[in-house]
C-alpha cells in the first residue's frame, strides 16, 4: 500500500484519459435525469427518498452509482426501469420523456430472477417475443447472445442447473436481446462469491466493448466500481442526493493488475472519505464485561 | 450397531429393517429421512390401524362386548345367531338357571358394525360379485362409475370457471375486491343446504348432485387459487415488465407459468374435497352411487361391504392422489432441482468445459 502523501490527486488524469471524456461527452446523451425525487409517505409524514437527482449519461459510457445503504440507489434504479414513479423531476431516454417499464431500459436483478420454467434460450428469447420477433428470428438471435455470455453448451438447460455466475450471464444476455439503450443492473454482482464476482465484472467490461450499449450499474463495492466504471456517482444518504461526481482516472482497457495503480487507490480513497466521512467522535464502545483471564491475550 | 457402514450399501428393502437401526436419529428436527426409513414408515403407516383392528377383532378378552347366541336354551326371546349385550346375556342365564331352565350359550363377539379384516376383504371381492338385491338396484361398479362421473363433471366445470377467475383475481387487485366478498361469503354456507334448491332448479337425477359438488368447489377454487397466484415471485413479474411483458403476456407467459406448480397441487387438494362432498350430493334427490350402496348395505346390515366401499373410496382418492402427484413430478422438473439424469449427465459432461472457457472460480489470479 502507497503511504497517503504518494497518491496523486484523483482529478489529475493522465493526457489519454482526459482525451477519451472529451470523446464520451461530444457523444449524444442517452439517459437524461432531470431534478429526479421521490417521496415516501412515512408514518412523521412524508420522507424523501431522494432529491434533484440530476445526471447525464452519454452513449455507451459506463456509469457507476454508489451510496451509503439507505441512500436511496436502488429506488433511483428502479425509477429509471420504470418499475417505481418518481413524485418529481423528469426522465429522458434519447431526448424524450418516457415513463413505465419498457425494454429500452433493459434491467439486470441481484436475485437473477432467471424465469425457471424456461430453459436459458427460452429466456433470452422472452424479451424478443414480448417485441413480436418471429420464432426463427428470436431463436437466432438468442444464441448469438447465449455465445456472447460464453453459455453455448448450456442452451438447453434450466436455471437451476447454472452456477450463480452462470445465471447472471443468462440474465445479462435476457436483458441485452431486445437491444435496450441503456443496461440498468441493480448490484448484480453482490450475491456472486468474492472470486466470481472479480470474473463476471472481466466478462461485462468485455461484453460492454462488444455491444452498442450504455450501461448504469448499482453497486455497494468500492474496487467494483472504479474498476468498471467511466464515471461514478456518489450518493448521500437522508435525503439521497449527489454528493459528487467522479471521473475514473484509470486508463481503458482496465485489466486487474491496474487495482493497485496510483489513480485506481486515490479514486477508491476519495470514494471512500464521501461515503464513510472520517470519524472524528470515538466510535462508541460496545459495553462488554471481561470473561477471559488475565494473562490470556489474544491481541 | 453391527450396521454402522456396511449395510448402507444394502440394495434390498428386505434387508433395510437392518438400516433401520442405524445410529442415525429418528427424530431429529428438520431432518429429511433416508428414502428407506420413509418407506417402512410409510408402510408402518397402513399396517398400524390394521394391526389394532385385527387385534381388537380376534383376541376376545380385548374388547368383544356382546355375546352370540349359539344356542338359546330355555331363554324365550333369544335365537341362534342373535347378538346380545354381555351383561344381560349373564343377567338371563342367571334367571333362567334359577328358574331351573337350560342355560342358553354363546360366544363372546364384537358388534355388528365392527366386521373383522377377512370379512371385510372378502367383502372386497364378493362386493362386486353380490346380485343387486332389489330390482332396479345396481351393481358397485355400476355405483361406483356414477359416482366418479358425478365428481368429474362437478370438478370439471367447476375449475372451468374458477381456475381462470382465481388467476384474475389473483392478477388484478380490482376484480379481488369485485368477487371476494361475495365468493367469501358464500363459502361458509354450507354445500347440502342448496340440495332442496338444485333438486328444483336442476331435477332429481345427477344434474344437481354435480351442481353440489360444483358448489362445494368452486368457492374454495377461486380463493385458494387467487391467493397461490399471488404468492408469485414480485420479482419475476418485474423482470418481465422490464423485457416488455405487457397485460395478456404477462399473465399467460409469467404468472400462469410460475404458479402452475402450486395451482396443479391445489388442484389435487380439492379434489380430495370434492369427494367428501361426493357424500352429501348423493343423497339429493334420487339417492344414487356409492353412497347409496352404502346406505343400502347398511339398511341389510352388510357392514362389511359399508367398510368394502369406503376403502374402495379411500383406495381410489389415494391412487389419483399418487399418480398426479408422480405426474405433477415430471411435468414440474425445473422446479424441484433434481434434474433427469440424461440432463444431469450432459451438463456435468459440459460443464467442464465451461469452466475452462469461462472461469466461475478460476485458480489463480484473483482480484485481492
Amino acid at each position: 500500500m502507497n503511504p497517503a502523501g504518494e497518491l496523486p490527486d484523483y482529478r489529475t488524469q493522465s493526457p489519454a484519459v482526459a482525451e477519451r471524456f472529451r470523446k464520451l461527452k461530444e457523444r449524444p446523451v442517452v439517459l437524461e435525469i432531470d431534478r429526479l425525487g421521490r417521496q415516501f409517505a412515512g408514518q412523521k409524514g412524508p420522507v424523501m427518498a431522494l432529491r434533484d437527482i440530476s445526471l447525464k449519461i452519454h452513449r455507451r459510457e459506463l456509469v457507476c452509482v454508489i451510496g451509503p445503504s439507505g441512500c436511496g440507489k436502488s429506488t433511483l434504479i428502479r425509477i429509471i426501469a420504470g418499475l417505481d414513479e418518481q413524485t418529481s423531476g423528469r426522465m429522458l431516454v434519447d431526448g424524450k420523456e418516457t415513463s413505465g417499464p419498457c425494454p429500452e431500459r433493459g434491467m439486470v436483478f441481484q436475485g437473477y430472477t432467471l424465469f425457471p420454467w424456461l430453459t436459458v434460450k427460452r429466456n433470452v428469447m422472452f424479451g424478443l417475443e414480448m417485441e413480436g420477433v418471429g420464432a426463427d428470428q428470436a431463436d437466432a438471435e438468442a444464441r448469438q447472445w447465449i455465445d456472447l455470455v460464453g453459455l453455448t453448451k448450456f442452451a438447453d438447460n434450466y436455471p437451476h442447473e447454472l452456477s450463480g455466475g452462470m445465471k447472471q450471464r443468462v440474465a445479462i444476455a435476457r436483458a441485452l436481446a431486445p437491444n435496450p439503450r441503456v443496461l440498468l443492473m441493480d448490484e448484480p454482482f453482490g450475491a456472486l462469491d468474492a472470486q466470481t464476482r472479480a470474473t463476471m465484472q472481466a466478462h461485462l467490461l468485455e461484453i460492454w466493448r462488444n455491444v452498442d450499449v450504455t450501461i448504469l450499474f448499482i453497486t455497494h463495492d468500492l474496487d467494483e466500481a472504479v474498476f468498471l466504471a467511466d464515471r461514478i456517482v456518489v450518493l448521500k444518504a437522508n435525503p439521497g442526493e449527489v454528493q459528487e461526481i467522479i471521473e475514473v482516472p484509470v486508463p481503458r482497457p482496465r485489466s486487474l493488475a491496474q487495482v493497485n495503480s496510483p489513480e485506481f487507490l486515490a479514486t477508491r480513497r476519495r470514494i471512500e472519505e464521501l461515503i464513510h466521512p472520517r470519524v472524528t467522535a470515538p466510535t462508541e464502545r460496545l459495553p462488554i464485561v471481561r470473561l477471559t483471564q488475565v494473562g490470556d491475550e489474544v491481541e | 450397531m453391527l450396521c454402522g457402514l456396511t449395510c448402507t450399501e444394502c440394495r434390498f428393502h428386505l434387508f433395510g429393517f437392518l438400516t433401520l437401526m442405524s445410529r442415525e436419529p429418528w427424530f431429529a428436527v428438520l431432518r429429511p429421512l433416508s428414502s428407506r426409513r420413509q418407506f417402512w414408515l410409510w408402510l408402518l403407516s397402513f399396517a398400524l390401524p390394521v394391526v389394532i383392528w385385527s387385534a381388537v377383532s380376534y383376541v376376545p378378552f380385548l374388547w368383544h362386548p356382546v355375546m352370540r347366541v349359539t344356542s338359546p336354551g330355555d331363554v324365550a326371546w333369544f335365537t341362534t345367531g342373535m347378538l346380545i349385550d354381555r351383561h344381560e346375556f349373564a343377567q338371563e342365564a342367571e334367571k333362567i338357571a334359577a328358574a331351573g331352565g337350560r342355560r342358553p350359550e354363546g360366544v363372546r363377539a364384537n358388534p355388528i358394525f365392527l366386521p373383522a379384516p377377512h370379512q371385510v376383504a372378502r367383502a372386497l371381492y364378493t362386493a362386486f360379485t353380490t346380485k343387486p338385491v332389489l330390482r332396479g338396484d345396481v351393481w358397485l361398479h355400476e355405483s361406483l362409475w356414477l359416482s366418479i362421473r358425478t365428481i368429474f363433471w362437478g370438478f370439471v366445470v367447476s375449475s372451468a370457471i374458477g381456475v381462470p377467475l382465481g388467476i384474475l383475481c389473483g392478477s388484478y387487485a380490482a376484480l379481488a375486491r369485485l368477487t371476494e366478498p361475495l365468493v367469501d361469503f358464500i363459502r361458509y354456507m354450507p354445500a347440502p343446504a342448496f340440495g332442496a334448491l338444485m333438486v328444483a332448479i336442476f331435477g332429481i337425477y345427477q344434474q344437481p348432485k354435480i351442481a353440489i359438488v360444483f358448489i362445494g368447489t368452486f368457492f374454495q377454487q377461486v380463493l385458494v387459487i387467487a391467493n397461490t397466484v399471488r404468492k408469485v415471485d414480485p420479482a419475476l413479474i418485474e423482470a418481465a415488465q422490464t423485457l416488455g411483458a405487457k397485460r395478456r403476456n404477462l399473465i399467460w407467459r409469467v404468472i400462469v407459468p410460475a404458479s402452475l406448480p402450486d395451482l396443479y397441487n391445489d388442484l389435487r387438494i380439492l379434489l380430495g374435497w370434492a369427494w367428501t362432498y361426493l357424500i352429501v350430493a348423493e343423497v339429493v334427490g334420487i339417492s344414487s352411487g356409492i353412497t347409496f350402496f352404502i346406505n343400502q348395505q347398511a339398511k341389510y346390515r352388510n357392514f362389511d361391504n359399508v367398510y368394502a366401499a369406503i376403502l374402495i373410496i379411500g383406495s381410489i382418492g389415494l391412487l389419483t392422489d399418487q399418480a398426479l402427484a408422480f405426474f405433477g413430478e415430471r411435468m414440474f422438473a425445473w422446479r424441484n432441482g433434481r434434474p433427469s439424469r440424461l440432463r444431469t449427465f450432459i451438463t456435468r459432461l459440459f460443464a467442464g468445459r465451461d469452466v475452462l472457457l469461462f472461469p466461475d472460480q478460476p485458480e489463480g489470479g484473483a482480484r485481492s
